[in-house]
């Protein structure tokens, strides 16, 4: 193994072990989704009676949403431990090793990828349980992990990206809310052809989080929906290239100082 | 010893924008979103709410703030145990049930600045009241009891704990009843196990009869009342043994 595929192996098992060593940041990535898809499953079941509705499941329908939630609460995991590391020493006693910074950041984003893929593989089975059916069959499924693997990058590399830019885990923190506006403006709950509000229909059709979560829904209900699977990938993959390209910058601003 | 622990708080409250902001555009964040979002349900059959879908969701969001507000309070509890002023105030308090009483005071002041802006905002934005002054009375004092309750349930947890650590049990509790009542459709038009759930969940009751008092059409208003009553409490008892948690702790 080169080295540098050494130090981001390393690095890599670091961001994992240290993810399940704190319970609150395995659970609350698969418990709060899960809550809320069983609330609102429950609660707008009643909305597959509207005339356009494209499913009569709305756990189906809904499915969706714990895959995007599942990757802010990777946003604030990633950005709060490295942003940890900043405030404890750790980047600075990198800086004096030969172990080079963009290891650092391909490690941690790792654990990302591996902790958004368990989350995938829980969000699928309690669906699979619950009775959803995914239209785009065995192939869909693992395009679901593919797409559920690019976003946790995607929104991991924004969460590093912050935390190497503000170096405070509350900086980080507070970036939530923010996120959690963009969810809810969003076609999260209804589809945006049934969205009656036109600011709101206007709203949510500007809000890339509208297309990640389509992408989504197309795998579990349509099949295989072209368009909205482009939007999908395409828009994360512009998000992921971007925030690595800005947290890579970052990361050099942030060593150089140290 | 109440007014005094009261002001404090609110003066905390009000001159820092990281603990007023928050209060006051999440609750107007989820009245956007819901009742902007999800209006369409209105036409789902059987919903027949007549004062309309952004009347329906301004009770639910009120009642969630009147909650939420008292938790918000909580949290300023467990911050005052961290930073030993709690235990300065306990060793200078003639009475120290006035401690928990100034809280709730706190909380009712923190509420109403909140439900003024958030009843602004839905006035402005066209809802329909259809009830009286009375009915309005009733809703908000509805609110009024549900915020009593859910910071002297903080302030128990807060007094036990005595560390913001313990902010995610004060708040998640409190997330969780509230998200098991009728939140986007009647009891009625619930499905499943959620409707078991709701069937059972004491703000079901307040959440419905806030709803009948907004439109005019007042339901079930003695049994909310009981309900809320009986949570205050309930929780006044518990946050007075947190008190005496704290006292022992020293």
């Amino acid at each position: 193994m080169s080295a540098f595929a050494d130090q981001v192996y390393v690095l890599g098992r670091r961001s994992v072990v240290r993810t399940v060593r704190q319970p609150a940041n395995v659970v609350a990535p698969l418990l709060f989704p899960m809550l809320l898809l069983a609330v609102n499953s429950g609660g707008l079941k009643a909305e597959t009676n509207l005339p356009g509705f494209p499913t009569n499941s709305f756990v189906a329908f809904a499915l969706a949403v714990p895959f995007i939630q599942g990757a802010l609460f990777a946003t604030m995991n990633t950005g709060t431990d490295l942003a940890r590391d900043i405030q404890t020493g750790f980047l600075n006693r990198l800086t004096l090793t030969p172990m080079r910074g963009i290891a650092l950041l391909c490690g941690q984003l790792g654990g990302v990828v591996v902790l958004s893929l368990v989350q995938a593989a829980v969000y699928l089975g309690v669906g699979l349980i619950t009775g959803v059916r995914i239209a785009s069959g065995p192939a869909g499924v693992l395009t679901l992990f593919a797409f559920a693997a690019l976003v946790g990058l995607a929104f991991g590399a924004l969460g590093a990206f912050a935390a190497l830019r503000t170096g405070s885990g509350e900086a980080v923190q507070s970036l939530f809310p923010a996120f959690f506006v963009f969810l809810f403006i969003s076609s999260m709950n209804i589809p945006r052809n049934l969205i009656e509000v036109t600011w709101f229909r206007d709203a949510a059709t500007a809000n890339p989080v509208s297309y990640l979560l389509e992408c989504v829904r197309s795998l579990i209900i349509t099949g295989w929906d072209g368009e909205a699977l482009a939007l999908g990938f395409g828009i994360a993959s512009v998000v992921a290239i971007v925030a690595l390209v800005a947290s890579s910058w970052a990361l050099r601003v942030r060593m150089a100082r140290s | 010893m109440a007014q005094g622990v009261a002001w404090r708080t609110l003066h905390n409250v009000l001159t820092n924008p990281s603990l007023l902001i928050p209060s006051l555009v999440f609750p107007l964040f989820f009245f956007t979103a819901f009742a902007g979002g999800l209006s369409n349900i209105r036409n789902v059959p059987g919903f027949d709410f007549p004062s309309g879908y952004t009347a329906f969701q301004f009770v639910f969001v009120l009642l969630q703030s009147a909650a939420f507000g008292g938790v918000f309070t909580g949290f300023g509890i467990a911050r005052d145990f961290e930073s030993g002023f709690a235990r300065r105030l306990l060793l200078a308090a003639p009475n120290r049930v006035g401690i928990v009483g100034g809280y709730a005071l706190a909380a009712l002041g923190r509420w109403l600045i909140t439900a003024t802006v958030l009843t602004t905002v839905a006035l402005l934005v066209g809802m329909n009241v259809g009830g009286s002054g009375v009915d309005l009375v009733g809703l908000y004092t509805l609110a009024l009891l549900l915020n009593l309750a859910a910071v002297l349930w903080s302030a128990g947890v807060a007094m036990r704990f005595r560390t913001m650590q313990a902010g995610p049990v004060m708040q998640f509790p409190v997330f969780v009843v509230l998200f098991f009542a009728p939140v986007y459709v009647p009891l009625a038009l619930l499905q499943g196990w959620v409707h078991g759930v709701a069937t059972y969940n004491p703000l079901t009751r307040i959440v419905e009869a806030g709803r009948g008092l907004l439109s005019g059409d007042p339901t079930e208003v003695g049994l909310a009342y009981a309900t809320g009553l009986a949570l205050v409490v309930l929780f006044s008892l518990w946050a007075l043994r947190g008190l005496r948690s704290a006292e022992r702790a020293g």
